[in-house]
């Protein structure tokens, strides 16, 4: 049986995600595989330019739906006209890349259309005539492998850097218009413009050596330490999320998908778990030490040099070791 | 102002966790349990609202689907200053999807009629980041996710809205409406000893799948966990053993002779 996929586009600012092409190598090589079609539909306002661009990947076509009402994103705007190409093209599988947009809309999409919807997605396998979806659960300790049920069509978000863009098929594909009008009153939602926090006073992106602290650092009194080893190798001190919401550094010390993104020579994380929404922001890291009392910890799947232990045993030492090795 | 807010029980931070006989979920009965971390920060989002509303007769409820334990979760809710609890607890709840638990959730809320559901905007255990966004439309309400403000104006909400690198938006939405809460909205405050006496005597509604009126059908899954593995490890990490002050050398000398950062 051929699997059809249609595969919703992101932008933002004219430009498209990389989530989107991400996405797009998703379901070109969940369709390829059984002989079936992989389109991708598009949703704004004066968006042809970018439409084009996605005609330049292999796709049996791009579903352009262009209104004023589109102009932003809104969820009510998506979801009504998402389900109603839906509806109308009947794919097996729509593919999402794991977006804050998706969050926002796909679930609500699911709802609508009595659909299932299997989130933040690594990867699949075909058994038999099905796909099985694999998945993180418990924050990453655990990998499931998860069966979609029910009727098409199913929902499919793939986790950022799951599947690569330059995997992507390249052909001539041909834009289609189609036309959705969307009732007023539909949009509920009234969005304002993307900006920033102004106080971000750090630019983490810069720094050649950052040490992290995560929540296994209990208190905010022990970030001394913290700070003692920064400075002994040089760099600066960054956090995961919970150690910035519980107020114990600033936000923009955060590290991950909703902080800053780093890639310095090393990075020092303690007691950090290594949740995706953190790697994400640091695993271009060159080199990686994670310092955690769990051997089972997301984190020492992308460390260089792991210690299974407490870091408060470990930190005082190797502040030691680290300083006479720069005197010296 | 009526205020709903959905807790999830998932196991603790700090348990151990260990698959099942069948690799189909973790082994429950020697963990610890807690309420699912953004749904704290839910709570404290709906009390804070309450406290700050003009006039009287505001109510925080809280409503939680889950075996007998989650009571806890409840309890602590209350002892908080939520005012009453819906306890969702039947055998056919077991292992729900988003969609069921939603669906589940649907059915006690509709009855109450609330002004603002808050939810977590994802759990620590499924990670599925929907149940919250799938009951905004079986209630019908309009919603907004990982949300790291509000302000109440009238009859309308104004709410920041996290997205993706330090970036965020305002929304504005009409009430009735659901949120999804983000962790570090706010700083979650502790249940006092007078909070945790009074809780005791707060209403807590035991609701069974008939007294919600749904068929176990109403919640077949629209997707199922065949197997859970522990992550291949792409293994090309070098563990560093020994006592503390030899773990400490040996990594000092690895960063200055290897890694070259020193
Ligand atoms: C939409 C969204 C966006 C997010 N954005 C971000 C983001 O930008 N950045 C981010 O970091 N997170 C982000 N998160 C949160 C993320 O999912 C994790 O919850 C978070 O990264 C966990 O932080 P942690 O590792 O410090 O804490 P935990 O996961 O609680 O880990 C603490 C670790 O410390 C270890 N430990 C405890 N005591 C010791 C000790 N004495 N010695 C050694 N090790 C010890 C434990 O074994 C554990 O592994 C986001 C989540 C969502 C849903
Ligand atoms: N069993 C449950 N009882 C109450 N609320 C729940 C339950 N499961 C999920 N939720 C709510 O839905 C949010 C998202 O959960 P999930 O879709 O599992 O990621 C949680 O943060 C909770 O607020």
């Amino acid at each position: 049986m051929p699997i059809d996929v249609l595969i919703v586009a992101e932008h933002q600012g004219g430009k498209l995600a990389r989530a989107t092409w991400e996405a797009v190598a998703a379901g070109q090589s969940m369709a390829a595989d059984s002989g079936g079609a992989a389109s991708v539909v598009i949703l704004g306002n004066q968006i042809s330019a970018l439409a084009d661009e996605l005609a330049k990947a292999r796709l049996s076509e791009v579903l352009a739906v262009q209104s004023e009402l589109l102009s932003n994103y809104t969820v009510d705007g998506y979801v009504f006209v998402l389900a109603k190409v839906i509806r109308e093209r009947a794919p097996d599988y729509v593919v999402l890349g794991h977006t804050y947009q998706t969050r926002d809309f796909a679930p609500k999409l699911a709802a609508v259309l009595g659909a299932g919807f299997v989130s933040d997605c690594l990867g699949y396998r075909k058994e038999n005539t099905k796909l099985i979806f694999n998945r993180q659960v418990f924050q990453g300790k655990f990998e499931a492998d998860v069966e979609p049920r029910g009727q098409p069509p199913w929902l499919i978000s793939f986790q950022s850097g799951s599947f690569r863009e330059d995997s992507v098929e390249r052909a001539e594909s041909h834009v289609s218009a189609v036309q959705i009008e969307i009732p007023p009153g539909t949009i509920r939602t009234q969005p304002g413009e993307r900006f920033r926090e102004a106080r971000q006073t750090v630019d983490l992106g810069q720094a050649e050596i950052i040490v992290a602290a995560g929540r296994g650092i209990k208190s905010p009194d022990h970030l001394e330490m913290v700070k003692k080893l920064a400075e002994a190798l040089g760099g600066e001190v960054g956090a995961s999320r919970p150690v910035c919401d519980s107020g114990w550094l600033p936000m923009d010390r955060q590290i991950g998908s909703s902080g800053q993104t780093v890639a310095p020579k090393l990075y020092v994380a303690l007691g950090i778990s290594g949740a995706i929404q953190h790697q994400v922001g640091m695993k271009g890291s060159r080199t990686i030490v994670a310092v955690n009392k769990d051997k089972e910890a997301p984190i020492f799947e992308i460390a260089t040099y792991g210690i299974v232990g407490d870091l408060f045993e470990i930190v005082p030492p190797l502040i030691e070791e680290i300083r006479k090795i720069k005197a010296g | 102002m009526k205020i709903a807010v959905c807790l999830k029980q998932v196991p603790s931070r700090d348990s151990y966790l260990r698959l099942n006989s069948t690799s189909t979920w973790v082994q429950e009965t020697d963990i610890g349990f807690e309420v699912n971390e953004p749904d704290v920060y839910a709570l404290e989002e709906a009390l804070r609202l309450k406290e700050t509303a003009e006039g009287t007769g505001h109510e925080v409820i809280v409503c939680t689907l889950g075996p007998a334990r989650a009571q806890q979760a409840i309890k602590e809710a209350l002892a908080k200053g939520a005012d009453r609890a819906l306890h969702l607890e039947d055998a056919a709840f077991e292992g729900l999807d988003s969609f069921g638990t939603a669906r589940a959730l649907a059915a006690a809320l509709s009855k109450e009629t609330p002004d603002l559901v808050v939810t977590g905007l994802q759990s620590d255990d499924l990670g599925c980041g929907q149940t919250g966004v799938i009951l905004a439309e079986l209630l019908g309400l309009a919603h907004s996710t990982i949300i790291m403000e509000i302000k109440l104006e009238g009859q309308k909400l104004k709410v920041k809205r996290e997205l993706e690198a330090g970036w965020f938006q305002w929304i504005e939405l009409p009430l009735p409406a659901l949120l999804t809460i983000q962790s570090g909205i706010n700083k979650p405050r502790y249940a006092t000893l007078k909070g945790i006496m009074g809780a005791k005597s707060k209403p807590m509604r035991k609701l069974s799948l008939a007294d919600l009126g749904l068929a176990a059908s109403d919640l077949n899954p629209k997707q199922r966990i065949l197997s859970m593995n522990l992550p291949i490890r792409k293994a090309k990490t070098e563990f560093l053993e020994g006592n503390p002050k030899e773990i400490a050398a040996r990594l000092a000398d690895k960063l200055k002779n290897e890694a070259r950062v020193l």
